[in-house]
Parts: structure tokens; sequence; C-alpha cells
């Protein structure tokens, strides 16, 4: 079984990261735009309003205004939904902020399918691609509430640009207060050798559902929690990679471009074994709830579980 | 400093641009000339700025958001001795500090930030003026656009935060020349009235001939004034000034001069000083 502590959004963590790292840096400043309440960065505008700007529905000026603040000496983290975060003010990302190294800190929120009813214009699924193409930009995707919180913090002394992404729907807390995060080291949660999930953000939780199903066909799968896609962890993906012979990735992203590129790019240079993807399929959204969703476009712990007897196939 | 040491400061960045651009063989001579009395009464006579410590935490900001005409800046820079001035001729060469447009990470002294994307100054220029005024300090913020950069939408998002957060210690400065790569901006896509918008943004503005340098003066100096919001100077200017062939036509934008030219051009501005 896998052990949960409760059930609740990532975005939480990111606005409790946030309140932490303002008590203890007064160089920590905070932007919004508009989406404020729902990103979850309030509770640190009510308890530092001189270091919370909250820029209206300018996604563009988002971005800049940080890039600012940092050119100043503050530490600016911005937040809005991950569509808007990563898409819309790419190049200012791109050429103010990772051009000149600003020490930005982005929260991409709402990301993948799991938004649900709003449909595709706010399910992000390609901000990982967008992002992780970037020179000196750092990607994190925590997996639960507690990761996010120490994702955020980490963030704020990983100098240069860092993005951040994460989620609105409750998701299960299954990581503790002492689990090891490091931003660009992995994490084995799972120890087997006969297959590895390698997953990012609210996917961790589904491999290890998924190892669940696998170990009743006896089949010992690794799980492997990757939260930092850039820099990525090369060093256990190639152990693993030898260990096992046989990877799974999974990512609730489109495939191309996205965490499965990642891992497989390492693995061709170095290490060729089979692997499967699961993720989203060059497809957009759509509406609907987001456990229907998670079915519909195969993202379930029994579609990883399926992954894995393919991908055993071709060990 | 006099407005007649200002004249002959412009007049040898007005010769630096001229070599530099001749030397590196691609460039924008055009608005780098525009802009020449705006950057000279800023760096040698309004803002607070160390070239033996660029990083002086007590400077006042330069933000070039038209950053394709760095070589007013690099010669500036290079005049006020941040660096030596032999590295101008290093301009757009591989391995120099003098990119093409301003790159913070090549770490030439006085580049606060990497522009050169059109519609982003004035939001980085916001950004540390709200950080000056959270800090409590007293840092002035200055952007340089240009007049068809003003067609970006992002100026305006920018433009819209500045008033609003009150930032009275940002000033916008225009460098209105009139013309863009394709052409005379009222043709292309029109931005006039540059004044009526900036003030219905709550802007203070003020619109002056931005090649007189007594103009430019009073034009800074009321901007240090201003309190409760942001200011924007309109500045009315020959695009290519001091050079008479190049003068107001939009395709010295960014040719370079022949050599023939180029030394045409120094000795017309060695003339204009007598």
């Amino acid at each position: 079984m896998v052990e949960v502590f409760g059930n609740k959004a990532t975005r939480f963590g990111f606005g409790e990261g946030l309140v932490e790292l303002g008590k203890e840096n007064t160089k920590i400043f905070a932007l919004g735009a508009d989406t404020t309440t729902s990103v979850a960065i309030n509770d640190f505008k009510e308890m530092f309003p001189d270091r919370f700007l909250n820029v209206g529905i300018a996604e563009t000026n988002l971005l800049g205004m940080a890039a600012g603040l940092a050119v100043a000496g503050f530490i600016p983290f911005v937040s809005t939904y991950g569509v808007f975060a990563s898409g819309r003010p790419w190049e200012q990302i791109r050429t103010t902020i990772c051009y000149s190294n600003l020490n930005v800190k982005i929260g991409g929120s709402h990301s993948g399918l799991m938004v649900g009813p709003d449909g595709a214009t706010h399910q992000a699924l390609e901000d990982i691609a967008i992002m992780r193409c970037l020179p000196r930009m750092k990607v994190v995707v925590p997996c639960d509430l507690i990761e996010t919180k120490k994702a955020v913090i980490s963030s704020a002394y990983s100098d240069g640009p860092v993005y951040i992404r994460y989620g609105r729907e409750n998701t299960p807390i299954f990581t503790r207060d002492a689990t090891p995060f490091v931003i660009g080291k992995a994490n084995v949660l799972r120890d087997g050798n006969d297959v590895t999930i390698m997953a990012c953000g609210t996917m961790v939780y589904e491999s290890l559902m998924a190892a669940e199903i696998l170990e009743k066909k006896g089949i010992k799968t690794k799980v492997v929690n990757i939260h930092t896609i850039k820099p990525i962890d090369e060093e256990t993906i190639i152990a693993t990679a030898k260990e096992c012979g046989a990877i799974v990735t999974v990512e609730e992203h489109q495939l191309y471009g996205g965490f499965g590129s990642a891992i497989a790019e390492v693995l061709v240079k170095n290490f060729p074994v089979p692997v499967e993807m699961v993720g989203v399929k060059d497809k957009f959204g759509e509406s609907g709830k987001a456990i229907d969703l998670m079915a519909k476009y195969e993202l379930k712990d029994v579609n990883i579980a399926d992954a894995a007897l393919k991908v055993l196939k071709r060990k | 400093m006099l407005t007649s040491d200002l004249k002959i400061i412009s007049a040898n960045v007005r010769k630096d641009i001229i070599k530099m651009l001749e030397s590196a063989g691609s460039g924008h001579p055009g608005g780098s000339l525009s802009s020449v009395e705006l950057v000279v009464s800023l760096y040698f006579k309004h803002m607070k700025f160390n070239p033996k410590d660029a990083n002086d935490p007590d400077r006042d900001y330069f933000v070039l958001s038209k950053g394709h005409v760095c070589p007013v800046l690099y010669a500036a820079l290079a005049q006020l001795e941040c660096f030596n001035a032999d590295e101008l001729h290093t301009l757009r060469r591989v391995g120099s500090r003098l990119q093409g447009h301003p790159a913070k990470d090549k770490e030439l002294p006085g580049i606060e930030v990497s522009t050169g994307s059109l519609g982003y100054g004035l939001s980085i220029g916001a950004g540390i003026a709200a950080g000056m005024k959270q800090a409590k300090k007293s840092n002035k913020v200055y952007v340089l656009m240009g007049d068809g950069e003003q067609q970006e939408g992002s100026v305006w998002e920018a433009a819209m935060a500045a008033a609003h957060f009150k930032l009275d210690n940002l000033c916008a400065i225009v460098d209105n020349n009139g013309l863009q790569i394709d052409g005379a901006t009222k043709d292309i896509m029109n931005v006039e009235s540059l004044a009526d918008k900036y003030r219905s943004f709550g802007w203070s503005v003020i619109e002056i001939d931005g090649h007189n340098l007594e103009k430019i003066d009073k034009a800074y100096t009321q901007f240090k004034a201003e309190k409760g919001k942001p200011t924007a100077i309109i500045a009315k200017t020959v695009k290519g000034k001091g050079v008479s062939y190049m003068e107001n036509l939009d395709e010295w934008h960014g040719k370079i001069p022949s050599k023939e030219l180029a030394k045409k051009a120094l000795e017309e501005i060695d003339t204009s000083l007598n």
C-alpha cells in the first residue's frame, strides 16, 4: 500500500513555502496577475503587502517587472496559471530573464489535464517543453504539497531562473518533511529491479499505484521521482537503466519535448534501454472532471502498468 | 556640466558611433545618432553613476529598451572610461563584451539587463522602480525607447502599471525620430499622439526637441521633482542626426556607411563644433 497522509493541492505548498521564505528573507518579493487567490499567493500578500504586486491581467508585464525587481536585487516569485506564466511571456522569460541570468522564480500553477472543467485553454500541457529548452532555466515539477513547499524554498537559494510547475486539484500527500529534496537529485521511492517507472509531479503517485498492480503480477518495480527535469539527474537515470534494463516515463504533459523526451535524451547518449512513454499524445485537453480526463487520456495507474508490461516484452 | 561641454561630448559620441559601426560592418546608425543628446545629458549630467563602480547600489538605472542603438550607450560608457575605448572596435565580433544588442551576461560595466527585443524595457524599468520604492531608496530609473517600439502592446501594460503603482522615480524617454525599418512610423502603424496616450495613462508628459541640450536638461530636472506619477519625455528627434546624408532617411536604420562616407560623416561632425 502507498501510505497517504492527506489530500491537498500542491498550490497550497507553493503558498506556504512563499510565506516561510518571506519571513526569513526580506529580499523575497511576490507578483501575481489577478489570479492570486486561486494560485494561493494571497497569504504572502496579507503578511508582506509591501513586497507584493498584483499587476492585473498582464503577464508580459508580470515577468518584465519581476525581471526589474531582480535587477534591483530582490528575489521575485511570480505565479499564475501555467499556460499564462510560461506561454504568453515566453520571450520575456527567454530574452530578459534567462539571457540576463536574472534571479526570477516562476510558478506555473494549474498544470496539466487535472485543471478539468475549464478545458484546453487553461490546461498547461506544454510548459515543461518550452521551459526546459531555455539556457540557464531550471525546471522543477514536485510530486505533492510537501515537496512543492520544499521546491519553493530551495529555489530561492538556487541562483538564476527557476520554473516550478504545480497544480490546482487536491492530490495525495505521500512524502514527509524528512523526505530528502535537493534540486537536481532524483529520489528512489520504491525499489525493484525488473522495470523502472520514472515520473514527475502528479504522476509519481499514480506510478506508485502502478507498481502495486505490477507487484500482484510478480513484477518488481522501481519508482523514481524525478522532480527536477533540468538539470536532470543523469547519474541516477543511467544507474537505474543499467540495473533494470527497461524504463517507463510518466508525465501529465505532451510527450513531444517533455519529461519523457528529457529521460530519453540521457538514455540514448549513455545507456540505451527500451523505453515506453506515458503522457498526452499530441492532443489538446478538454472539459471534464479531472478523474474522467485522466482516464480518457490514459494517465491512470492501469495505463502505466500496461506500459510497464509492454516495455518488459522489449527487454 | 556646461551645455558647451555636453555638445563636445555629443560630437565625440557621434564620431565613436560612426567609427565602431564602420569597423563592425553592421549595426544601426540612424537610431543611435538620434539618441545621442538624450543619452549624453543623462550620463554626463543627470544620472547618479560611478564609472569606476557601475554596480554602486546608489546608482541611477538606465535601461536601453531600444537595444539596437547600443553603440550610443557603448560610446558614452567608453567616454566615461567605464572600459577602455579600444574595446569599442570589438563591437559585434566573436567573444566581444559589446554584443549587437546589450548583453548583461557579458559583464560590460554599465549594462544592467539584456535588451533588444522591443517593448520589454519599460516593464523592467517599472520593476526596478518598484523595488527602489519598496527599499525606500531614492535611485531613479530611466528607460529609453523608440517611437516604433510604442507599437508593442507590452509597452502599454507597463505604462498602465507604472502609473497605477505611482512610480514617480521612473522616467520613460521616447526617441521620437518618426522612422522604423519599413518606413515612416505614421505610415506603418501610427502611434501618435504619444503625449496624449501617456497622459491618458496617468503619466506626466514633457514634449521637447530631443537634440536641444538645454530643453533636455530642463526635462530631466522636471522629472526629478515630479511626485506621484511617472514621467514620459517625448523627444522629437532626427534619425541619423548629425550626418547630412543619413538625416530623416529610414534606409539608414540598419545600413553601414562606406569608408568614404564614414570619413565624410566624421568631418561633418567636426565641422558642426566650429
